[in-house]
């Protein structure tokens, strides 16, 4: 047993870490609520660095990349509030479409992935979907596309109509499943690392705020908020890794593990956004204030690829409805 | 990332297990906080040393089996998997032995720790005074020097102390130099509490057991090879092994896996409760034992590899403390009308639920805990 990520994984994510840092500062998140596509501008950095197109199998099989180092970056990526939809088309649909249909991936493809509704679907090439437990790839001119208005003004939301007799069928029940695991564990990841913002945030505004003539975040009270966020996110990260390790391997339990990480992540962030914006009192209130950005994220992500309640429902499933004797 | 394990971790799984399973006492031994059922405690304490399950991850002089980190972690999820007992031993197993480990001479160490394993000598902790809880250097009980006998003479008083009753010794804080800052003048000692000028008093706990004692000192004598660390060093002694007791030694995952387990088999054997609200309780509860011990993997790897544990014991001590209060909190409302049954099958959940409810208490309150994590760990300003 050795729980922890390699050298390698570690640097490259230290890489992607001062890029972010460079091409995706908040000011940049905040454009991407206003400009015509939603994009930040760090996505040609991304791609030119490889990670948009890390998750190609054979990109992947050269680096030895596997989901395990795509959830250390995912992390990165909720931590500087990337826009763009580095889950639906890296995470899921890349690997997902260049194992079935290698051919209809090319340097200019974006694929999305989810359901009901699809971020940056227009700007996409391709979508993929899943109807009755199997996979679709759906051109998007075979796709109605309706905007709708996410409270992250900066995810541009479609909710999507087509048929699959104008899609193409890429894979089963197995596939659709592993899809949405991949997506329900970039999610899980990004959360953390929005998480991980917001407490970093906080910490440091309780520091420099003063009231009675001294630091908010001298006050036992918010201490204690605070304290809670750490301990929600110290529990829920691990749970993260082990699910990425699981998907990696395609374990078994893989789903119970997928959805005991995105129940916790999703509260952990939950938890995050709510106590940041009590400690920032009425100035985390305003959309002038970068607080905001993240909070927002929160409440996206952790509603995408299945709430926390969905997700609790699943591993109830597997671990009170079926038969004790099966267990160990 | 290898989440499997080895061979030889395995093989010691199975050796854990198949003996446990052969020796585990059924039906289960009455509260080892009780007299009758501590001494049945220490008879199967004994029975642990001897087939070396006591203390796994101690060398092999003092009876282990210098099991690694991983080891332990493995043999407390077999340990609680099987239903064990509790360990009447675990305060000094788990608390005084690490810090005799790095701050004993080498005579303290042989001569205590054997003892110690076999259950022989029962150690009690000694911290908190009437006038010392969550302030533990607020300690006024002291020590003077008896320069002729050649120790020291201990005056004063130690409460809450878990089966002091039943114990034969405490290791416990007092004042050598008042003059000092209340931080310096403590000195570590350990104490016969069979000595001359010593009387404890049974105090019942919340649960009825009589776990508690007050531990009464007067002019009792300790001799100098009873300080553990140097004089006045008592308080830097004893913080340095304050991690071992809010983090994964005192209560490792197994213990709580365990409790969610019962607590999905107490579900199934009420089907017809259908409530959706405590059926989502009941997933949160095994969740939250599988973010214990995976958060457990991810510091054990951590520390396997030379880092150390600093403050974010702090987090691990809230996390399974109130992780146990929403378990029982939860098993109750499985129970609904029959929860306050202190006879019977299922009685074990309202005692343990009034045990859990001392978790957030002992080993440093949890105030005190978010305290910690937010000044030391996430750098928040002291008052
Ligand atoms: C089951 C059990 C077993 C125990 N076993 C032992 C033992 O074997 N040996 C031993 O020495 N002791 C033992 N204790 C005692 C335990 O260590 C103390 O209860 C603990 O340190 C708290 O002290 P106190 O009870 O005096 O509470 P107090 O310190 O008086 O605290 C009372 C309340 O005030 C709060 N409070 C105090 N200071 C602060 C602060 N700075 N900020 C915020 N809130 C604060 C506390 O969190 C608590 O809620 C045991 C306790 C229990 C419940």
């Amino acid at each position: 047993m050795r729980f922890s990520f390699t050298d390698d994984q570690l640097a490259f994510r230290d890489a992607v870490r001062d890029l972010l840092e460079k091409e995706c500062p908040p000011q940049r998140v905040r454009d991407a609520w206003t400009n015509v596509d939603g994009r930040s501008g760090a996505w040609d950095a991304l791609e030119e660095m490889g990670v948009v197109g890390l998750s190609h199998p054979e990109v992947a099989g050269a680096l030895g990349v596997d989901e395990i180092a795509v959830t250390l970056i995912l992390e990165e990526t909720g931590r500087f509030g990337l826009p763009e939809p580095i889950v639906e088309h890296t995470a899921v649909a890349l690997p997902a479409v260049a194992q079935h249909i290698p051919e209809a991936v090319t340097d200019t493809s974006l694929f999305v992935a989810g359901g009901p509704m699809v971020p940056y679907a227009t700007s996409a090439t391709a979508l993929l979907l899943e109807r009755d437990r199997q996979l679709y790839l759906v051109d998007r001119s075979a796709a109605t596309l309706t905007e709708r208005a996410s409270v992250d003004g900066s995810r541009r939301l479609y909710a999507v109509e087509w048929e699959p007799s104008n899609a193409v069928e890429i894979g089963g029940p197995e596939d659709a499943a592993l899809a949405f695991d991949r997506g329900a564990l970039g999610v899980a990841a990004q959360l953390i690392g929005v998480a991980q913002h917001l407490l970093d945030t906080t910490v440091e505004y309780a520091q420099a705020r003063h009231q009675f003539g001294v630091p908010i975040g001298s006050f036992q009270a918010v201490k204690h908020h605070l304290a809670n966020v750490a301990l929600g996110l110290e529990f829920a990260r691990p749970l993260v890794y082990r699910a990425a390790h699981s998907v990696a391997r395609r374990d078994l339990d893989r789903s119970v593990h997928v959805s005991t990480a995105k129940a916790h992540a999703s509260d952990a962030a939950t938890v995050a956004a709510r106590v940041a914006l009590q400690v920032h009192g009425a100035i985390g209130y305003t959309t002038e204030y970068d607080l905001h950005l993240w909070m927002k994220r929160a409440w996206a992500l952790a509603a995408a690829w299945g709430d926390a309640a969905w997700h609790r429902a699943r591993v109830g499933r597997a671990i009170l409805d079926t038969d004790p004797s099966e267990e160990q | 990332m290898d989440l499997t394990f080895t061979e030889h971790e395995e093989a010691f799984r199975a050796e854990a297990r198949a003996w446990l399973e052969a020796n585990v006492p059924r039906p289960a031994l009455p509260s080892g906080d009780t007299r009758e059922g501590f001494a049945r405690h220490l008879e199967w304490e004994r029975m642990l040393f001897d087939a070396r399950w006591a203390v796994v991850s101690w060398p092999e002089v003092y009876g282990g089996r210098e099991a690694s980190l991983m080891e332990w972690l493995i043999f407390e999820e077999e340990y609680y998997r099987a239903g064990a007992p509790q360990r009447v031993t675990q305060n000094g197993i788990f608390l005084l032995a690490p810090t005799l480990f790095e701050f004993g001479t080498a005579e303290q160490q042989d001569r205590i720790l054997p003892r110690m394993a076999s259950g022989e000598e029962a150690w009690c902790q000694g911290w908190s005074e009437p006038n010392a809880g969550s302030d533990l250097a607020g300690i006024t009980s002291r020590a003077v020097r008896d320069e002729a006998g050649g120790g020291w003479r201990l005056t004063g008083q130690k409460t809450w102390t878990t089966r002091g009753a039943f114990c034969d010794r405490l290791f416990g804080l007092f004042r050598t130099d008042p003059e000092a800052d209340r931080h310096r003048g403590l000195t570590y000692f350990l104490v016969d509490l069979g000595a001359e000028g010593v009387t404890v008093r049974p105090v019942e706990r919340l649960d009825g057991d009589e776990g508690f004692a007050e531990v009464f000192l007067e002019d009792a004598f300790v001799p100098d090879r009873d300080v553990l660390g140097g004089v006045n060093e008592g308080w830097r002694v004893a913080m340095a092994t304050t991690g071992s007791e809010r983090g994964l030694t005192l209560r490792s995952p197994g213990r709580f896996m365990a409790t969610a387990a019962r607590l999905i088999d107490l579900y199934r054997r009420h089907a017809d409760a259908t409530d959706p609200a405590v059926r989502d309780a009941v997933i949160r509860g095994w969740m939250d034992a599988e973010a214990y011990r995976w958060q457990t993997f991810w510091t054990v790897t951590r520390l396997m590899e030379g880092g150390r544990t600093g403050p974010e014991s702090s987090l691990v001590k809230l996390f399974w403390s109130e992780l146990d209060v929403r378990i029982h909190a939860t098993a109750l409302e499985l129970l609904g009308p029959r929860a306050e049954l202190v006879d019977g099958d299922d009685a074990a959940w309202m005692k343990g639920w009034q045990f859990a409810l001392s978790g957030p208490i002992y080993a440093g309150t949890n105030e005190i805990q978010r305290n910690v994590v937010a000044e030391r760990v996430l750098g928040l300003p002291r008052r």
